[in-house]
């Protein structure tokens, strides 16, 4: 019977990304409850320091594909590299962190060795000996449940944000072993990476997460975002109508067209609460809402709705997060 | 360049969604169907090439027999040709398999380039283009925001965390697109007229060299087993305060004492 869990390490500069921490902390109680190992798998060039780190962070077993082909992500090189681990270690559940490149090469990877996929899972349990998850469907007015069928690999492209981080203790450490795959030439080329400026934190990662909407009225508005975000350390976003109007780029947009978020706060300012924009935020452990319209929507679904003019409100908020802070 | 478009058919995101009392499903009556967002924009930058390198674009579904409609939405803006794969031992399937039916059923066109949605927002999968790039055994890029198109070889960017990513990929090549790729145009009047009058042409399993028992429920490797509404939010509070600095002061409070991230 399969019964390890891996982990596919997200990582930048030799250091596990958050979302890592977030597989390894749920896939160490999914290992425990199988009586298997969790195993992280790292691919890149260099690790650095990446396989003790993950180690720290409770994986048993590291698995490192360390190969030029890997420096950047590449479909190809990562769908070869995986599905031969996968092939020939046969592990019960592999998680895959819902990124750009996770959610690029699992499915390719579920094809390739014949693996049940899930992708945005945000919960998943075992329950009469077999392997479940949910997630949400129909711009989320639905919630699914699915079964995987058989012993595995079950495959599941995992949600940022739904599982509480692994905690580090320094001195843990694992099994770290470098394995010797062929790693093939891609076809598609890296060209080029551009950079977007933004906060230090990546929206889908951060805790507090403060939102625009049309009600903002024009790009240079944002600056009274960015100025409460940066004293919330939160990252800022957007409906769509922003995008649309060049306001902000698309890399902003929450929603159905956009990202999905579930920061332990959501902060929503001039956003109506379209269900389209619901289907990106309404995850979100509490919604604040601030908008002039005591009728919109978005009081439905908010924690704690304040009905008032943003440009007066904004700044005030600004003012007393900061004394606030101030005071300790 | 011969294009083919995979599109499939999806309730409209306008209209509530209700499950049904047993969690089996959810209701379809009444639903309004369209063609799913993203493919409308796959469908618009097929055009596009066509328009621009010469060739042909062909829409595929693979859904019953409704989903004809979203296959007319696509000829109504332009597409040349249309291929519906329709079978009742198609119920119960997961995305591989409609991939892999969809494979197949590419196998049997011209084509040197696929486009296919970022997602389609009834199950948001995002697993059919990925899937269906392996068992035609092409490389692929996923939600892309551009495509330019000389001497076989695709330029495309693709948006991820934190920046742009530009890939060449050599054709044929499967793409998914991401919304930004363009503006799709609305059908005209003659489009709509002409799209009424065509073929289109219709493949059972059968036809495609599947055996049922490979793509159908008893092939899936994940099942859904229950559908649910999301779960309530708590009722929240909503105030008018006084004044901008008593608003202020109360989403202060909140933030530091419920919330705590403060
Ligand atoms: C297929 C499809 C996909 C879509 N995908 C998305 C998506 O991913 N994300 C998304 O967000 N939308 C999406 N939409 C659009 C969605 O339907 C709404 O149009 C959009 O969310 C509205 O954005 P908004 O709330 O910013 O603007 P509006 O609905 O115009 O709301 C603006 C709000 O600001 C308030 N306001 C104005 N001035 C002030 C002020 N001074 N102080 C306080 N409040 C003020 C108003 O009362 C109003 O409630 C999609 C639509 C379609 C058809
Ligand atoms: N039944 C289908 N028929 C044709 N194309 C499909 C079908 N299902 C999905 N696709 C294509 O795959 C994309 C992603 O769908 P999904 O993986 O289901 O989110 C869609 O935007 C379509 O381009």
């Amino acid at each position: 019977m399969a019964k390890d869990v891996w982990v596919i390490a997200d990582h930048a500069g030799g250091s596990p990304r958050r979302i890592t921490l977030e597989l390894l902390g749920k896939g160490r109680e999914l290992a425990d409850g199988r009586g298997g190992r969790l195993a992280a798998v790292a691919l890149g060039h260099p690790l650095d320091g990446l396989p003790r780190a993950l180690g720290e962070y409770g994986a048993d077993m590291v698995l490192c594909v360390e190969h030029p082909h890997l420096s950047s992500y590449s479909t190809e090189a990562y769908t070869a590299v995986l599905s031969e681990l996968v092939q020939q270690r046969a592990p019960w559940l592999v998680m895959v962190p819902s990124t750009a490149w996770g959610r690029d090469c699992a499915p390719r990877l579920a094809a390739r060795v014949g693996a049940g996929v899930v992708t945005d899972v945000e919960a998943l349990w075992v329950q009469d000996g077999r392997l479940w998850a949910r997630r949400p469907m129909y711009t989320r007015k639905v919630m699914g449940t699915v079964e995987y069928v058989g012993d595995g690999p079950h495959l599941a492209v995992v949600l940022p944000k739904v599982f509480a981080p692994a905690e580090r203790r320094e001195g843990r450490s694992a099994d770290v072993e470098a394995v010797a795959v062929q790693v093939p030439e891609p076809r598609a080329r890296l060209a080029e990476t551009r950079s977007l400026q933004r906060e230090r934190v990546s929206l889908t990662e951060a805790e507090v997460v403060v939102s625009g909407g049309r009600g903002l009225r024009g790009p240079e508005n944002f600056a009274l975002l960015d100025a409460l975000a940066a004293e919330l350390g939160a990252a800022v976003g957007s409906s769509r109508p922003p995008v649309d109007s060049g306001w902000v780029p698309h890399d902003y947009e929450i929603g159905q067209t956009g990202k999905t978020v579930s920061p332990t706060v959501y902060i929503a300012v001039g956003i109506s609460g379209a269900p389209q924009h619901l289907a990106g935020m309404s995850g979100s452990k509490y919604i604040v809402a601030i908008n002039k319209d005591p009728n919109a929507p978005i009081f439905q679904v908010a924690s704690l709705g304040v009905v008032g003019d943003l440009f007066q409100i904004v700044p005030k908020l600004t003012e007393e997060v900061r004394r606030l802070k101030a005071q300790g | 360049m011969d294009v083919v478009v995979c599109v499939k058919q999806v309730p409209d995101t306008e209209q509530p969604i209700r499950v049904r009392p047993d969690g089996s499903g959810i209701e379809e009556q009444g639903l309004n169907w369209i063609l799913n967002y993203y493919d409308e924009h796959a469908v618009e930058e097929a055009l596009r090439v066509r328009e621009k390198h010469g060739g042909t674009v062909t829409v595929v579904c693979v859904g019953p027999a409704r989903a004809t409609e979203a296959l007319r939405t696509a000829l109504a803006m332009g597409a040349d040709e249309a291929v519906h794969v329709q079978d009742p031992a198609l119920e119960g399937a997961d995305h591989l398999a409609v991939a892999r039916v969809l494979a197949e059923t590419i196998r049997q066109l011209r084509c040197d380039l696929v486009l296919c949605g970022r997602l389609a927002t009834d199950d948001n999968a995002s697993v059919v283009g990925p899937a269906l790039a392996e068992y035609l055994s092409l490389p692929q890029a996923t939600a892309i925001s551009k495509l330019d198109i000389s001497d076989g070889v695709a330029t495309v960017e693709r948006e991820v965390e934190g920046g742009v990513e530009v890939l060449q990929v050599p054709l044929p090549a499967v793409f998914t697109v991401e919304r930004t790729i363009n503006e799709p145009r609305y059908p005209t009047l003659p489009g709509i007229m002409k799209a009424k009058r065509k073929e289109i042409r219709t493949l059972t399993l059968q036809d495609l060299g599947l055996e049922p028992g490979k793509v159908g429920a008893q092939a899936a490797r994940v099942r859904y087993s229950r559908f649910d509404p999301p779960p309530r939010r708590e009722a929240g509070r909503v105030v008018t305060p006084d004044s901008p600095e008593e608003g202020a002061r109360l989403i202060a409070q909140f933030l530091q004492e419920t919330a705590k991230v403060l």
